[in-house]
């Protein structure tokens, strides 16, 4: 049997406004199967709202610029198939709500740009060979590469209530720097100490754990379990525990190697 | 249509959300199950009877008295009532040891972040607004001591070691002469499963993972480290799953036990 292609009207509640405030706009628009929200936005954008301001780029799961919160739930807005929500109601669309608004669903997002700014560089140790290289164990890589997938899509600062709700953007970096955070400090070949910077500057201890962040990842990264937890881990063996600063007396550190001169 | 003026970033009162999913039940479930488990531990740890099973020549022995320090049944280190025991308060061997396990469970990484959300709404669920406007998180005390996690860890392992030890037992039957058979019951089989439930739930330990070489950076240098690594971390990726699993069926196991040496439910067993 031949696929038809079939269309139905829906409503898009789209919030219309920027720091001064603004409010909710209904618009109503055909969609088909396969569309996505962005697309759906796209259409309204061109038929009835040339003004609505939405920041996009790849359309492929992969820029991380199309983030907004659909039906209450960070998501990318390219990844999202109207399909898969309920359409016998409006669909609400809304910006971020951790970052300050600057026009509809676009947000500044600059303050990420300043924290990561903060953060220790990779600093790697003298190299291994003659030639400049270095020599690693493939799972030592592999621990390390799932946080590279990131996309800085920034859903995980926005769900994480320490930053939506508390606003503890002075005190704390957020999930998303605390997998970058994870991904220098759990490298091989990394030496620099960010331990302090963890407990004292990024407020590790400011995440309780509620795994929001692991669940709107579009990339999939384990961020509490592999990177945040780990790194809550590392800083107890350093400042909370004990027995492990007994050990540390007994069997001093290993001073970091010096950073390679570029 | 407008739908009233509202500033951004929103500052959303408690529970105030745009989410159109159950975003309660999960919560709700936590609650209800988690809250259910402790009053009933709770009961049981105080009353100090019916915690082993020995009537038709069966060992088994509850795991919210296991190892039994100084108690009445047979499985005791050392039998009787401390003398230092305040008056007052009512003896139950369990009051002894269950402080152990019940700190693994409230500090346990899994655990912390459900019952905030199931008990304490910081937050009530991923995205949903929170009762209150200050947050000190586990940055400060008194969630400092969260810390503490992995000396409960330890003590864990210890009591996990007692538990298997029970579950080998479970399956050694005394018969009427006083000879010691193998045989299988019901309860070797609660006590067996209860064992493994709560082996891959401590095993499977956020502060285990890191201890065995999660802290290392270098683990590929190590293969026997990193297999051990790679076995904790396999159990850790469903970590929430076992916490479950072992959270009920530890309740279950009591609850075997008890109405067993009641009287109300019979051991079916065999002894070979």
């Amino acid at each position: 049997m031949a696929e038809t292609a079939t269309t139905q009207m829906v409503t898009l509640r789209i919030w219309r406004g920027d720091a001064n405030g603004g409010s909710f706009v209904d618009y109503q628009t055909p969609v088909s199967h396969g569309m996505v929200v962005l697309d759906a936005v796209h259409q309204v954008q061109a038929t009835q709202a040339m003004d609505l301001a939405v920041r996009w780029n790849c359309k492929a799961g992969k820029c991380g610029s199309c983030s907004a919160e659909i039906n209450g739930n960070p998501r990318l807005m390219c990844m999202t198939q109207i399909a898969h929500l309920p359409t016998d109601q409006p669909i609400t669309i809304e910006p971020i709500q951790a970052f300050p608004s600057i026009k509809d669903l676009v947000t500044d997002v600059s303050w990420n740009y300043e924290v990561k700014k903060r953060i220790k560089p990779f600093q790697p140790r003298e190299p291994d060979a003659a030639d400049g290289t270095w020599r690693m164990e493939q799972a030592d890589v592999d621990r390390v590469q799932e946080f590279r997938k990131c996309i800085e899509c920034f859903l995980c600062q926005d769900v994480c209530h320490v930053l939506r709700d508390h606003h503890k953007h002075a005190e704390f970096i957020g999930p998303r720097f605390l997998v970058h955070v994870a991904a220098l400090e759990m490298h091989p070949l990394d030496t620099a100490d960010r331990l302090e910077d963890l407990k004292d500057r990024d407020g590790v201890g400011y995440c309780n754990i509620t795994k929001c962040c692991t669940k709107v990842c579009p990339e999939h990264i384990t961020i509490t379990d592999n990177a945040i937890i780990p790194l809550k881990e590392r800083v107890v063996d350093e400042y909370y525990d004990p027995l492990m600063m007994l050990w540390r007396m007994i069997f001093p550190k290993r001073q970091p190697l010096p950073m390679v001169k570029p | 249509m407008a739908e009233g003026k509202v500033s951004l970033p929103v500052v959303r009162g408690a529970g105030e959300t745009s989410r159109t999913d159950l975003w309660w039940l999960e919560p709700l479930v936590v609650f209800v199950v988690f809250a259910s488990f402790v009053v009933y531990a709770t009961w049981a740890a105080f009353q100090g009877n019916h915690y082993y099973l020995d009537k038709q020549g069966q060992n088994y022995l509850s795991p919210f008295y296991s190892p039994e320090i100084i108690g009445n049944s047979p499985h005791a280190w050392i039998r009787g009532k401390p003398d230092w025991w305040p008056g007052w308060l009512v003896f139950s061997p369990a009051l002894l040891i269950l402080g152990g396990p019940v700190g693994f469970r409230m500090t346990c990484y899994y655990y912390r972040g459900a019952y905030y959300k199931a008990f304490w709404a910081d937050p009530p669920n991923c995205a949903v607004g929170e009762p209150r406007g200050s947050y000190l998180g586990e940055n400060t005390w008194p969630l400092l001591i969260q810390n503490i996690h992995r000396y409960f860890l330890y003590i864990a392992l210890i009591f996990i070691a007692f538990l298997a030890w029970d579950a080998i037992q479970a399956f050694i039957f005394t018969n009427a002469a006083g000879n010691k058979r193998f045989g299988i019951g019901v309860g070797s089989f609660v006590l067996t499963l209860n064992v493994i439930l709560l082996g891959g739930y401590t095993l499977g330990c956020h502060s285990l993972r890191h201890l065995v070489g999660g802290g290392c950076d270098e683990l590929g240098k190590s293969p026997t480290q990193k297999s051990v690594y790679d076995c904790v971390s396999c159990l850790n990726e469903y970590h929430m799953v076992w916490a479950w699993c072992s959270l009920f069926w530890v309740g279950f196991s009591d609850i075997y036990v008890r109405l067993c040496s009641m009287g109300i439910w019979t051991d079916f067993h065999f002894v070979f």
